[in-house]
């Protein structure tokens, strides 16, 4: 005999299962609803293309450096993956981007295509090597894998000029009318433009319930593939948007300097991408454009005092960082939040 | 091609020596310590100053370069690593990062970013030739020291008290605390000797690897793939690691020169996806 099922109870549950979904697209769209804060960044990022004419140069590299944070966090403050070789993808886009401009056309806008496709290809894969075994092989790859794509830049000459760089780089006007010039004022619109476009991007992408399955498997990923988050094909997932962020970094990177040296497969780029987004915070998204802006300032200062042997300084600046706890400005900042949000709740 | 091969075997007991101190710090205390070249290099430069500068007998510097490493080891592992034991991967991936940067552009700012040449005794340079097999004396004098190293260390780890101690720790922290271990005392130890080892490795490999103050970063790759092929088990993991590192980079690097630079990398590769745990990990 078998238990038929009560129609009242039934239509009760659906209810419940219904007011539950809603709860949930309700939190989850909560998250997607700009705040206050949000707003004036974006807006003092754009009015610094009217404010400070004069420093569009440093502007836009502070941008790119941002692309490439942003590609950082993807993986490193949602999905929790250390990489010390994120340059390989960096360095592909903009080789990629840069062989593009010099054999098929200087127009950018494709050109930024092919290099996140590079980025993209080189992240997709090297993933699968990523999935074995834990941190410490983790990091032996990633660094491994950049090491390798230096080597193959350094020893293509033909292609790539290995030590001397790739020059001879013409871009063409963006969309056949804005002129790249010698002050970076196109060049920084371009990339603040880029910038804000893969930032949205990200938004919706670390909100959807892909982005918080992510958070899971960051958490627990035995825990995470228990509730059935198919979590290897996510990993290869992430990896490969990020591949894509930073290959088009690196191509933002050849299209504003019209030159590519071995530098861009570096291991000091990866790090410097490291550093920038652990001074600005991982997990939010914005933690790469204030590492952005404040590693740059940092950089100026300090150049200013003495322009030799930044390495040293920024090792520096890393060892305090850390001892001191990297999460502190990060904790600061929120405790000055809720605290305004608690005085502005307790005026209502 | 006998030759080539005893070159890779010297080149491979080298980075073995270089990188054991690594399989224990990183391997067993499970802490991420990319600074450990930097040891490598303050050892190699302890014995090019003393040698070339101030004219001491090669041999002699070779302790001291050792003793100058294992005390910066221990000073900066009581003053700063201390802290770091029980911080995320991420923090100690960037701790010691930063400490490699500030290594690196500090020596350059000492001794200049030129390769230093080692000035060694005249009776270890030149070759020999036995059973027909032509022979670095170098070469074989690192296999020597090298060799004996590998066994005094296997034999320190399985069969003193001190070692076991060390084991117990790696273990169970807590629990080895709780029997009376001195747990932080074995720690520094370890960390002070695994220096000094790097030191010594980079003192031998003055002549041979090429000594620039970008040592410690160039040679980080080496380190890694050595400590995560080896696996942890004992020290015997890390020593054929490094064995089979050596050889292909060596024989990959004779027979076919354009590609032989990324032969390591196969190695890594092929390991990675045959044995993700490493070719001799312990059994979990």
């Amino acid at each position: 005999m078998t238990a038929r099922p009560d129609p009242a109870a039934s239509a009760a549950t659906d209810t419940a299962a219904a007011e539950t979904g809603r709860r949930v697209v309700r939190t989850m769209r909560r998250a997607l609803r700009w705040s206050l804060p949000e707003i004036l960044f974006w807006l003092v990022a754009f009015a610094s293309i009217f404010l400070l004419p004069g420093q569009h140069l440093i502007l836009t590299e502070i941008a790119i450096l941002a692309v490439f944070a942003l590609s950082i966090d993807l993986i490193l403050g949602y999905a929790g993956i250390v990489s010390l070789g994120h340059a390989a993808m960096y360095g592909a886009g903009a080789y990629a981007a840069g062989l593009y401009a010099i054999h098929v056309t200087g127009e950018p806008l494709t050109g930024l295509v092919v290099g996140a496709a590079a980025g993209a290809v080189i992240a997709f894969a090297t993933s699968f090597l990523l999935l074995r075994g834990g941190d410490l092989t983790r990091l032996m790859v990633t660094l491994g894998v950049a090491a390798v794509l230096f080597e193959i830049a350094n020893k293509a000459y033909r292609i790539t000029g290995g030590a001397d760089g790739l020059q001879g780089i013409w871009m063409d006007p963006i969309l056949g009318r804005f002129d790249f010039d010698l002050a970076g004022h196109t060049g920084y619109v371009y990339c603040l433009i880029v910038l804000f476009l893969l930032f949205l991007l990200a938004r919706l992408v670390v909100n959807s319930p892909f982005g918080i399955s992510l958070k899971a498997i960051r958490e627990n990923p035995l825990r995470a593939s228990a509730v059935g988050i198919p979590v290897n094909p996510r990993l290869v997932a992430i990896y490969t948007l990020a591949g894509a962020y930073a290959g088009v970094a690196g191509a933002l990177f050849t299209h504003t300097q019209q030159f590519i040296s071995l530098d861009a497969l570096a291991f000091q780029k990866s790090a410097d991408g490291l550093l920038v987004l652990i001074i600005g915070g991982t997990g939010y998204l914005y933690g790469g454009m204030i590492g952005a802006l404040a590693y740059k300032v940092i950089q100026d200062v300090i150049a200013n005092i003495t322009p030799q042997y930044w390495l040293f300084w920024i090792g520096l600046l890393m060892v305090v960082f850390v001892l001191w706890g990297r999460d502190k400005p990060q904790r600061i900042f929120a405790t000055l939040a809720a605290r305004l949000r608690h005085r502005r709740e307790g005026r209502e | 091609m006998v030759t080539l091969i005893f070159d890779g075997l010297a080149y491979g007991m080298l980075l073995f020596v270089l990188s054991c101190g690594l399989a224990v710090t990183l391997g067993l205390m499970n802490f991420i310590n990319l600074a450990h070249g930097a040891f490598a290099m303050a050892g190699g430069y302890a014995t090019v100053i003393l040698t070339n500068q101030m004219g001491m007998p090669f041999l002699w510097t070779l302790p001291l370069a050792f003793i100058v490493a294992a005390v910066a080891g221990f000073v900066l592992e009581r003053t700063l690593y201390v802290r770091m034991y029980a911080r995320s991967d991420l923090d100690q991936v960037l701790f010691t990062i930063g400490l490699v940067f500030m290594a690196v552009s500090g020596m350059d700012w000492l001794m200049g970013s030129q390769q230093q040449i080692l000035h060694l005794p005249s009776f270890l340079l030149g070759r020999v030739e036995v059973l027909g097999v032509n022979i670095g004396i170098y070469r074989a004098f690192l296999i020597a020291v090298c060799g004996v190293l590998a066994i005094v260390l296997q034999l320190l780890i399985t069969r003193t008290r001190f070692g076991s101690r060390l084991r117990a720790a790696v273990d169970d922290q807590r629990v080895a605390h709780g029997v009376g271990i001195p747990v932080k005392t074995v720690f520094a130890v370890t960390f002070a000797v695994g220096s000094g080892l790097a030191g010594l490795g980079g003192a031998l490999g003055a002549e041979i690897l090429g000594l620039t103050p970008n040592f410690p970063l160039e040679f980080l790759i080496y380190f890694l793939i050595v400590v995560s092929v080896g696996g942890t088990s004992s020290m015997l993991g890390p020593l054929y690691a490094s064995i089979l590192l050596g050889l292909a980079d060596v024989l990959g690097k004779y027979y076919i020169p354009t590609l032989g630079s990324f032969m390591i990398y196969a190695v890594l590769v092929i390991v990675l996806v045959v044995r993700p745990q490493g070719l001799f990990a312990r059994a979990a």
